[in-house]
């Protein structure tokens, strides 16, 4: 590793905060026809960055990463890298590498000859060529199967080839379209964080598109949510779940209670619920993790916290917590994750903070 | 069963008669002496009118081969790659022509080429030249002609098919890594095009090859194919032995041919 890769994996550890930004996508639209798939998004992807784009299928995710690739035109808007416009030049100009969704390996070259790619069209010395192709093999752990066609290995395999045919190049930044999206759970699981330990070790930005909001909350620095073509919300995972900006985010990433609650002087009424909060008048919406709800004994001291009685209506045990289905009456209805209740429950007396119920704005619906 | 039964009576059963008539002779009454010998195999390397035909004949498939792969692979991936919504329009028109009459095909080249054919009229319209062109018509050249307007859409067909297999993320991907068009091209996409180019010219080869009747038509005497040759011998000649010992051959050279054609697409083909 040089210091300047040393240097890069120090600054990642620091939380984002202080990087360059590497790539910046302003108002970028697209349209194809009358079906408008993407609406001004604007996005900066900072140098050494994960960034996740998150998103339903039929977002405009794999638009959006396509755009940045070159293998679409933006309707308006544009892509810089640098100084550099992007948008305007062809996809064999960017310095920008792709993992493709189906890792489009070429089938009639051996898994040497597809990491080589890249470094041959570009004309390097061939002593050159060699040593950068069993270097990224190595790093992928596939220095083995160098001779082997493509279709003789697995998924897996294929994936790592696909990953090591990209990175070889150097690019300043590498797109990942769902690339463990083919895979099976448990191999999934495993590449995660062989990808993002790579990611760190390499140090250079990732954008990375998924459905699956889990994965997207293991890997990323930050999580880009894209709802219908348009930004949702852009933040670190622990800001987006713990202070979701829409009632769409607080419910894609994670499972959340939304309270339709009414302001009045100070005070949120939702059902049965009262609790103070320093807002205007008029109707509000909160967002309340089930693990922010606690189990409390009849006879506790209240401790501050906003307490409401419940009728359990379903009771799941999932190993190390348990989710508890409660009717709080007026047609509140609350679900919480408890670590353990000891038994089956009829009656119980719930518990959370005020600050935990994060107010959130409404998702309209779009089309 | 039954396919195995039709393959017997209809194709394997006349093959192996023609194979027996291969050995056999004409008597001077002109019946069939059916008695073995290897005289007619001897006679075809011996008179050299057969096997100079019979290389003139390769030399004219070869030809025809070579241009309906010129003419046919570009057209493909053109049509597969950039005509984008005209794609199936462009498919029917290059197919239409297979649904016209061989023969009104070839006729219509004989308009086209004859010493008072609308080219030579032409030609003399704007006074390229004074007198017609003679080579044009009954020449090995109006064979070739007229057998690569007529084979073209088989070079074109299986070249297309394949074409149209390439998953077009592997040219993202090659443009991805920097490849210019121009190196995609010539490093994934013709590579991978292989097995149809291959299907491609040995459907011209053997198809031009077997081909009796543009020779006929349009070849004139230095045109005329090993086609032509058996024809003759099965008819006005009336020596079937000798007909069927150049069929023999020709079967087993076009057999072979088809051999290695095969190998070399399953030696291309990775899917």
């Amino acid at each position: 590793m040089s210091t300047s890769e040393i240097a890069m994996t120090t600054t990642l550890t620091a939380d984002g905060a202080g990087r360059a930004t590497l790539l910046s996508i302003r108002s970028v639209a697209k349209c194809f026809g009358k079906n408008v798939v993407l609406r001004d998004i604007s996005l900066d992807v900072a140098e050494g960055e994960f960034l996740t784009v998150l998103g339903e299928s039929g977002s405009g995710k794999t638009t959006l990463l396509r755009i940045i690739a070159g293998f679409e035109t933006a309707s308006a808007g544009e892509v810089w890298m640098g100084e550099e416009r992007l948008d305007r030049q062809p996809p064999y100009r960017r310095r920008v590498n792709t993992v493709f969704q189906h890792y489009a390996l070429f089938p009639h070259l051996t898994v040497e000859q597809n990491v080589a790619y890249g470094l041959r069209v570009a004309k390097r010395p061939e002593a050159e060529i060699a040593s950068r192709v069993a270097e990224a093999l190595a790093k992928v752990r596939m220095s083995a199967h160098a001779k082997s066609k493509p279709a003789k290995i697995s998924g897996g395999q294929q994936q790592r080839i696909a990953l090591a045919r990209a990175l070889v190049n150097r690019p300043r930044l590498l797109l990942l379209d769902e690339p463990l999206s083919a895979l099976d759970a448990n191999l999934r699981r495993q590449m995660q964080v062989e990808l993002k330990s790579l990611q760190r070790e390499v140090g250079i930005s990732f954008i990375f598109v998924t459905h699956d909001q889990e994965e997207a909350m293991v890997m990323s620095d930050r999580i880009a949510l894209l709802r219908s073509g348009e930004l949702e919300q852009v933040a670190t995972p622990r800001e987006i779940y713990g202070r979701p900006a829409t009632a769409y985010a607080a419910q894609f990433i994670g499972h959340t209670n939304l309270l339709k609650g009414e302001v009045r002087g100070g005070i949120v009424r939702c059902g049965s619920l009262t609790w103070p909060a320093a807002l205007p008048d008029g109707p509000a919406l909160f967002s309340l993790r089930p693990e922010n709800i606690r189990l409390v004994a009849d006879n506790s001291a209240k401790d501050g916290g906003v307490r409401v009685r419940g009728r359990v209506l379903q009771q799941a045990f999932h190993g190390a917590t348990e989710l508890i289905r409660a009717d709080c009456g007026d047609g509140l209805v609350l679900v919480v994750r408890t670590p353990g209740s000891g038994g089956t429950l009829n009656e119980v007396e719930l518990e959370f903070n005020s600050a935990d119920a994060v107010l959130v704005r409404e998702s309209p619906e779009r089309i | 069963m039954p396919p195995l039964a039709w393959v017997t009576v209809f194709l394997l059963m006349p093959y192996l008669l023609m194979f027996c008539y291969s050995f056999w002779s004409v008597s001077e009454s002109q019946t069939i002496v059916h008695s073995w010998s290897l005289a007619n195999y001897g006679q075809l390397l011996r008179v050299d009118v057969y096997w100079q035909t019979l290389l003139r004949s390769m030399w004219i498939a070869g030809r025809v081969t070579i241009f309906s792969l010129v003419l046919g692979y570009p057209l493909a991936y053109f049509l597969s790659f950039y005509a984008g919504k005209k794609k199936d329009l462009l498919y029917q028109l290059v197919i239409i022509p297979l649904w016209v009459s061989y023969l009104v095909r070839a006729y219509a080249w004989k308009t086209i080429l004859g010493s008072d054919g609308v080219l030579n009229t032409l030609l003399q319209y704007v006074h390229l030249t004074k007198h017609p062109l003679e080579f044009l018509l009954y020449s090995p050249f109006a064979v070739v002609l007229t057998l690569t307007h007529i084979y073209t859409p088989f070079a074109f067909l299986p070249i297309y098919a394949a074409l149209e297999h390439i998953p077009r993320n592997l040219v993202e991907g090659s443009h991805d890594l920097g490849a210019t068009p121009g190196q995609t091209f010539w490093k994934v996409i013709f590579p991978l095009s292989i097995p149809g180019v291959v299907a491609g010219a040995t459907f011209a080869f053997v198809l031009s090859l077997g081909d009796f009747l543009a020779p006929l038509l349009l070849g004139g005497p230095s045109g005329i194919m090993i086609s032509n040759i058996v024809v003759s011998l099965f008819g006005a000649a009336y020596n079937w032995p000798l007909g069927a010992a150049i069929s023999f051959c020709m079967l087993l050279l076009v057999v072979s041919l088809l051999f290695f054609s095969e190998r070399l697409e399953k030696k291309w083909s990775f899917s």
